[in-house]
């Protein structure tokens, strides 16, 4: 007991800036939340009367959906804004957008945004919390922490897992996200990825090891995290063909043999079938990606709940 | 936690109470058909799981334990001290229709009982539910009283009841303890 209750943190912006301790907290939370959209009435009262915004600046239908779902099962009231029916097509800026919002006295803002960082540039604007759900190639808080979730469930710990990426490191914040997380928490990373769509340096983020070949990265690990490739951006310039690709970097039957027997595989979806996943290997039972989804919603409700100040129970 | 306080039920105080609390709830719901117990965390899911054996052996057959954490029902998100995180809720049975008997180590402002009724009542509707406790310490700030009572214990506001368990969650004692601040 003691201090492990304390969630000292008005935004979630990056696990970057969560401690071991914090992180520990949302994912003993949201696993004791998980209960609840389980039950009949998959309502609990513990966040009526607050307003959630959910800002998204690009497209997503997982994360604002589970981001939606997550605040109404606490009893939040939300509302949903993207930027094709908002004014930024008619040349507000994101600063006043924001100001305009918070004259409506929302709680919590959830934001994706395509710029990294502009998250910090609003919470310093703002008093209201500020949830990143994405942010440009920095990160993806709350994916990191529902893929941390599903490992733990799976494994019991986090400590010591073997943990493969496999994809465009580069673009990817949920890539970012993960490392930050996973080091603190103890596993090890290892990435692998087109020379393309790896960025220098990134071994630097956390412990990370960079790996040539995909396959030394998933020898005998726990876990294969699979990146989706980006066909409608990076497709285009960074990769000769998509069945080079899928070659090299997807994983197949073939290449799942060289992890661990009990390994898992995640992907943080939408899959592209044949290119960086085959069917079968999407589908088979070594497969958690609709565990990750159900996860999600039960750690979007851990972080709403600890954002808005709920740190603890104690008798009364 | 500051320095032990005064033992104000010891051992077998506390196994003495229990033990007529379940002869109460017995001759109250006429036998354990249709009875199920739900404790409180985290003191309460203890107690229930002793009155739980006491039912038992005096009737006979089973009689099922749930756990109910309350920290999601309460009216006051802001304003306690952080020390545990959230709990689990673990209602592994169906209250349609049941009697349920909830109960908690200590009674004081019944805000605590008003959350716990909320999160029963989200898991389904009980034909009624009662309310055991070891202690009853007084300060209601809401209209509950208490089905079957342990011990009523007068008390000042700066003092705290503390409900202590051995590491196998059996209750030892209940101390009376000065607050500081």
């Amino acid at each position: 007991m003691g201090d492990a209750g304390v969630f000292n943190h008005k935004h979630i912006i990056a696990l970057r800036d969560l401690s071991a301790d914090d992180i520990r907290l949302l994912l003993t939370t949201a696993e004791n939340l998980k209960e609840i959209n389980s039950r009949d009435i998959k309502k609990v009262p513990t966040l009526r009367g607050k307003t959630i915004i959910n800002l998204f600046y690009e497209a997503s239908t997982r994360t604002r959906t589970s981001f939606e779902i997550a605040a109404k099962r606490l009893s939040a009231d939300t509302v949903n804004i993207s930027p094709s029916t908002s004014s930024s097509t008619k040349g507000e800026t994101l600063s006043d957008t924001a100001l305009n919002l918070l004259a409506m006295k929302p709680d919590i803002i959830v934001m994706r945004h395509n710029v990294s960082g502009a998250h910090y540039f609003l919470a310093k604007r703002l008093s209201c919390s500020i949830i990143n759900a994405g942010d440009g190639a920095h990160e993806h808080p709350s994916q990191g922490l529902l893929d941390m979730l599903t490992m733990k469930e799976r494994f019991g710990r986090l400590d010591g897992l073997k943990v493969a990426i496999v994809g465009d490191i580069t673009h990817s914040r949920v890539a970012r996200s993960n490392i930050q997380g996973l080091t603190k928490m103890g596993s090890q990373i290892f990435v692998a990825g087109p020379p393309t769509m790896m960025p220098p340096g990134v071994e630097r983020l956390g412990n990370v090891t960079v790996c040539n070949d995909m396959r030394e990265a998933v020898d005998g690990a726990d876990v294969v995290m699979m990146l989706r490739i980006q066909l409608e951006r990076q497709g285009k310039t960074l990769l000769p063909t998509m069945k080079e690709y899928s070659r090299y970097y997807g994983l197949n039957r073939e290449t799942l043999k060289l992890a661990r027997p009990d390994a898992m595989v995640m992907h943080p979806g939408p899959i592209n079938r044949g290119v960086e996943l085959s069917s079968e290997v999407a589908d088979c039972d070594q497969s958690h990606i609709l565990n990750q989804v159900e996860n999600g919603v039960a750690v979007r409700m851990a972080m709403l709940y600890h954002v808005c100040g709920g740190g603890a129970v104690e008798a009364g | 936690m500051g320095e032990a306080g005064t033992v104000i039920l010891d051992g077998m105080g506390v196994r003495r109470s229990l033990t007529r609390i379940a002869h109460e709830i017995l001759e109250r719901n006429k036998g354990v058909e249709k009875v199920v117990l739900v404790g409180i965390r985290t003191g309460g899911v203890h107690l229930a799981h002793e009155i739980a054996l006491r039912l038992e052996e005096i009737e006979g057959g089973t009689v099922p334990v749930g756990a109910v954490d309350i920290t999601m029902y309460r009216d006051d998100i802001k304003g306690h001290s952080p020390h545990h995180p959230v709990g689990k809720t673990d209602i592994p049975f169906s209250l349609e229709g049941k009697r349920v008997v909830l109960v908690d180590d200590v009674l004081f402002t019944g805000r605590t009982i008003r959350a716990a009724m909320d999160a029963l009542m989200d898991h389904g509707r009980p034909s009624c539910i009662q309310l055991g406790v070891l202690i009853d310490r007084g300060h209601r700030e809401l209209p509950i009283r208490a089905d079957f009572v342990g011990r009523n214990v007068p008390t000042s506001l700066k003092e705290s009841v503390v409900v202590t368990f051995d590491a196998d969650n059996k209750p030892i004692d209940v101390l009376l303890e000065k607050e500081e601040r």
